[in-house]
């Protein structure tokens, strides 16, 4: 680290923690919906990461359209775009659902296969219909340019949008999964399905509609990615590793773990990625989590109840 | 209330239920007993919904559930209390009791859930999985009686719990069915605890009826027999 100031250390821990703040946020909002989906549901989803795409491609269709027919809105699309990413990306989810996942709830190994199948043909199909190379929406003015608090400090204001986008979600997952009627239902089938039929709870309602949320948020999640990066078919695929690891290390089924672990995770690679290469980043990440998870296999959160 | 005619339900070629005709009234008791392996937890599930018949029907209070799924059963008047009880180890004792009234569509716990289980209220923020089994029992108990059942099916309900605790159920059972009127099918071996609760005791082997009394003229030595292996 020679050739770095005191000063210049500190700016350069400020703005890289903030960028692990971006990718923090990005990975909480997959890891929120993978952690309903393969968390409760045990779906080991891998076209999660496709979703995500559906919801970035939402957004840039919606910016082209907006630019080409009314660009006087195009300060406000946004707010529109991750509506309608949540939107699209959770019909999908509902179809997915009905037409594969529900087949295979007895066979959990099995939607390894499946979804994998799934994230595949949805790579194609944005191919064929986006082209291969990467697009960007057009963002909105107030989402570019950067705050200065201090001369060496840039914080990027997308940065921050979505950093605000990720804590309502967050909220919004909290209170429908725990303070809410339907939650309830939700963990009550995830825990046990032929007993929830029996209690009165209609089983195949809940497990479609919880589905279909997990593939809604990571929509979000999407719509989120494109202020930050572009979008290319393969986009998904470069996230879905990071997000099971964020599940996996957090313990599934714990809101609190998934946050603190997806922190932990995004943190400790963006800070690292400034002083070695990318890739070392990663490999020393994964090397903690691999030892961690040996001392506690049930990742950092795990309720605690007799077995 | 309780009307089954010719059910029958196999596992693949093996048929475990062998066309059982019965009926239950209201305000009844009926007590199911058998040894282990003779059908009773089959003969439940079935009743419930989780295994399909492959022959028969089943009706409460008149109207056809035979081909129903398990939610809308509930919904038309069955509640199952599961051997081993079965409650969400991971929700609170307040949710599992929650989880129950979806089909009666009420708000709150009725009081009278805690009046009849007063241990419950004390544990109502534990986890379910953190209470000891008799108390998970009662928690089985209630979340099955907040969907207001016309039947409430019980299997084995003094499986591995303490005796002043199945004494404690026993009465539990009898104070439901003066209030509620309601009728109650119970699956029992112990024929001490079915005594002090059931009318009618029908036993069960090789998933048929063999032997039926009313607990008048209970011929206790006989049933210990067919309960000896």
């Amino acid at each position: 680290m020679d050739g770095y100031t005191y000063s210049e250390l500190g700016s350069i821990l400020a703005m890289q923690g903030f960028a692990g703040f971006s990718l923090f946020s990005v990975l909480l909002l997959m890891a929120l919906g993978l952690a309903i989906i393969f968390g409760q549901m045990g779906v080991i989803n891998m076209a999660h990461g496709e979703f995500m795409a559906v919801g970035a491609y939402t957004t840039y269709m919606l910016s082209t359209l907006t630019e080409t027919y009314a660009p006087s809105l195009m300060p406000y699309y946004f707010f529109v775009a991750i509506v309608a990413a949540f939107l699209i990306a959770g019909l999908l989810g509902y179809i997915a659902e009905f037409v594969l996942i529900r087949h295979l709830y007895k066979r959990p190994l099995d939607t390894l296969l499946a979804t994998w199948g799934l994230s595949l043909i949805m790579q194609q199909s944005f191919r064929s219909i986006f082209g291969a190379r990467e697009v960007s929406p057009a963002l909105p003015d107030w989402l570019l340019g950067s705050y200065q608090p201090t001369d060496t400090i840039d914080i990027p204001l997308n940065g921050m949008f979505v950093l605000g986008l990720t804590t309502v979600v967050t909220l919004g997952v909290y209170y429908l999964m725990f303070r809410s009627r339907w939650g309830l239902r939700v963990r009550a089938t995830t825990q046990n399905r032929v007993m929830s039929g029996a209690v009165g709870i209609n089983t195949t309602k809940v497990d479609r509609y919880t589905f279909a949320l997990g593939c809604g948020i990571a929509g979000i999640a999407g719509a989120a990615f494109t202020t930050i990066a572009s979008t290319g078919p393969t986009t998904g695929t470069l996230y879905i590793v990071d997000t099971f690891m964020v599940v996996v290390f957090g313990g599934a089924a714990s809101l609190l773990g998934t946050i603190l672990s997806a922190f932990t995770i995004a943190q400790a690679q963006s800070i690292l990625e400034f002083f070695i290469s990318g890739s070392m980043a990663k490999v020393y990440t994964l090397l903690a989590l691999v030892l961690i998870l040996m001392f506690k296999p049930e990742g950092l959160f795990a309720s605690k109840i007799r077995r | 209330m309780l009307e089954v005619s010719n059910l029958k339900v196999c596992y693949g070629q093996s048929e475990v239920i062998r066309g059982l005709n019965f009926t239950v009234p209201k305000n009844e008791t009926l007590a199911i007993m058998g040894r282990n392996g003779m059908g009773k937890t089959t003969l439940f599930k079935s009743l419930i919904g989780i295994l399909p018949s492959t022959e028969g029907e089943i009706s409460v209070d008149g109207t056809d559930v035979t081909n129903k799924d398990s939610y809308l059963r509930v919904a038309n008047g069955i509640a199952y209390v599961p051997q081993g009880r079965m409650i969400f180890p991971n929700l609170t004792v307040l949710e599992n009791i929650e989880t129950g009234m979806e089909v009666s569509r009420q708000k709150t716990v009725p009081e009278d859930i805690f009046a009849l289980f007063p241990v419950l209220w004390e544990m109502r923020k534990r986890k379910g999985g953190n209470l000891s089994g008799g108390q998970q029992q009662q928690l089985a108990i209630a979340r099955a009686l907040v969907t207001n059942p016309k039947v409430l099916l019980l299997d084995e309900p003094t499986e591995g719990i303490q005796p002043s605790i199945i004494k404690d159920i026993a009465k539990i059972l009898n104070e439901i069915k003066k209030l509620r009127e309601i009728t109650i099918i119970v699956s029992e071996q112990v024929l001490s605890f079915t005594m002090s609760i059931a009318d009618r005791i029908i036993v069960i082997d090789k998933g048929e009826f063999v032997h039926e009394d009313m607990r008048s003229d209970v011929d206790a030595d006989k049933i210990a027999k067919y309960l000896s292996v």
